[in-house]
């Protein structure tokens, strides 16, 4: 390509600093708001005056601590569920050709499509006759829903990309189909089962409709259900909701960084092999 | 008879491989939906649905009305039906179609050699790092009419505060933005990806047979996208239509508002007031099959575009 002049450089580094820092700056105001102490949001050009209290209230004073953990229990379930029982399944779609091949895969497409309000209704009468509304297990099988037909999607578009040689050469050395994904396809898949766990685990961690509804009690609130009681229609503690936010984003957002390299190809690669 | 045991015989294999998944979407996805489409044809709510008080446990006395809950919907009478139709079209258009353009805009300026270019990659990915329902806070925050970061600035520009989230177009408007800033990276991360499948010879050979630049972008860059931009429109649409917590948790949870999508709407329907849960079901399969026609046409569209090529 031939070199660029100097305004065309000027312009390219100025459009994409102006876009960078409108992506910054909603995260940057955050951290700074919940450096400003309980009431500080109320001035929200201030810059001085900085300290930690937010956070030691958030952590010792609220059940943020308790929250964090049921959200780290239900969306590990629902991800652990959810790639034990679909990779198998994305297998067979991705190697196999029987009889159903097809509508499997035309099912886990459509189910993704699945708008939450069609299954909020009936899943929330069928877990209340079974006694899990506001259990952990009824809020990780209701994940499972959503987790399930995306899991099997995604290491579908992963085991595509794994040569089909591997195969023939485990079934010349004498493995079943199930042993060659077990002992060959499946170690090799590990970063794609890593990267379609995270972004089930991250989907569930986000998830607002169903737990909002589901649990109930406040010792079994996700954060995205706790987070609303910092900000309701009584009371307005943004300092507080601030200091959280931060506390959830930072750990979320360094795995991200890591994963999402991955992210993007599975995402894509399932859609264009159908 | 026999077709299906040689057939039994020569896939079981693959069966029994796809066995749990199937039991699984059985149980959570295709019962829960064939008790959706039953409770669209009652007349559930709160009230006569089977529920458990203390000890005493009082059976479900909803009946069967028909299509009465369709009619009621579609012809209008509840829930202003086609005015939200409307609004959750344009809302998915509005916010596809600018997710589309800036994701390939950045993306066409990130796919550059260039000083910094790792920089703003990590920095312009950085909203989709941080979870939508923290993300929403925040933005409901900068928005605050008093004490909101936005207004401030407008009031040392010597402008007057706006009542963001009060006004109902102002609302929409607010929302978009959200959403549009959530998830202009996924296209953009997208849209690079695929760029840089498109070989730079494909561009030069453009180049020197003398194609002007909006040229090579419209004969080679975007056929070159084309399977990467069918999947990600498609991904987003759903993801948009279906998005709930940008309105449910920026423009609040209380009073009936304009700015709500269906999908809200939907929600609402079933939780508060009588929790209608026949309206409900009734929104929800509605929504649904207006997903899968809109999937179906589309990937009819892109596979005739495929043809013609």
């Amino acid at each position: 390509m031939k070199p660029r002049s100097r305004g065309a450089s000027v312009a390219l580094h100025a459009t994409l600093a102006v876009a960078s820092l409108l992506a910054l700056f909603p995260v940057l105001f955050v951290v700074l708001v919940s450096l400003h102490g309980r009431d500080g949001w109320q001035e929200p050009t201030r810059i001085g005056g900085l300290g930690l209290s937010t956070y030691r209230y958030v952590l010792s004073d609220t059940k943020f601590l308790v929250w964090f953990g049921n959200s780290l229990v239900v969306a590990a379930g629902a991800t652990a569920l959810g790639v034990l029982v679909s990779a198998s399944a994305g297998y067979a779609v991705s190697r196999l050709r029987f009889p159903g091949h097809r509508p499997l895969m035309w099912t886990f497409l459509v189910a993704q499509m699945f708008p939450m309000a069609v299954l909020i209704v009936p899943l929330y009468t069928i877990l209340g006759q079974l006694g899990l509304l506001d259990s952990y297990a009824g809020l990780i099988l209701t994940y499972c829903s959503v987790s399930v037909p995306f899991c099997a999607w995604m290491l579908k578009g992963y085991f595509d990309t794994i040569p089909a040689e591997i195969d023939e050469a485990g079934r010349v050395d004498g493995l079943t189909p199930f042993g060659t994904f077990w002992r060959l396809v499946l170690p090799l898949a590990r970063p794609g089962l890593a990267v379609t766990g995270f972004y089930s685990f991250i989907t569930a961690w986000g998830e607002v409709a169903f737990a909002s509804q589901f649990m109930s009690s406040e010792e079994h609130y996700t954060l995205a259900v706790g987070l609303q009681t910092f900000v309701g229609q009584q009371k307005a503690e943004w300092g507080l909701m601030t200091a959280a936010a931060v506390l959830i984003t930072v750990p979320a957002g360094v795995v991200f960084f890591l994963a999402q390299r991955h992210l993007i190809s599975g995402l894509t690669a399932g859609g264009t092999k159908g | 008879m026999t077709r299906l045991r040689r057939s039994l015989t020569a896939h079981w294999y693959a069966w029994a491989m796809v066995l749990p998944v199937v039991v699984v979407l059985a149980v959570l996805v295709a019962y829960p939906l064939g008790k959706g489409i039953y409770l669209s044809f009652t007349d559930a709510d709160e009230a006569n649905t089977a529920r458990t008080i203390g000890v005493n446990h009082i059976p479900s006395t909803y009946g069967f009305v028909g299509l009465d809950n369709y009619w009621r919907v579609l012809s209008g009478q509840e829930g202003n039906f086609y005015g939200r139709l409307g609004w959750t079209v344009v809302w998915t258009a509005s916010c596809v179609v600018l997710h589309y353009v800036l994701g390939l805009g950045l993306a066409m300026l990130l796919n550059r050699p260039m000083r910094l270019r790792g920089l703003y990659r990590v920095l312009l990915i950085l909203p989709w790092a941080v979870p939508a329902f923290v993300a929403t806070f925040s933005w409901r925050l900068m928005f605050n009419e008093k004490y909101g970061v936005l207004n401030a600035v407008l009031e040392r520009l010597g402008a007057g505060a706006v009542d963001w989230l009060g006004d109902s177009t102002l609302q929409k408007a607010a929302a978009v933005a959200v959403n549009v800033w959530m998830g202009v990276p996924f296209m953009m991360v997208a849209l690079l990806g695929g760029l840089q499948t498109i070989p730079a010879e494909l561009h030069e050979a453009a180049a020197l047979d003398g194609a002007s630049p909006w040229q090579r972008f419209r004969h080679v860059t975007l056929p070159g996208l084309r399977t990467v931009s069918g999947t990600v429109v498609l991904l987003g649409t759903i993801w948009t239509f279906n998005m709930f917590q940008v309105i449910y948790l920026l423009i609040g949870q209380g009073a009936s508002s304009d700015s709500e999508i269906l999908v809200t709407y939907a929600y609402r329907l079933a939780f508060q007031g009588i929790r209608d849960y026949a309206g409900s079901a009734t929104y929800g399969i509605l929504l649904l099959s207006l997903l899968l026609v809109f999937a179906t046409f589309y990937r009819r569209a892109l596979a005739r575009q495929e043809v013609a090529r």
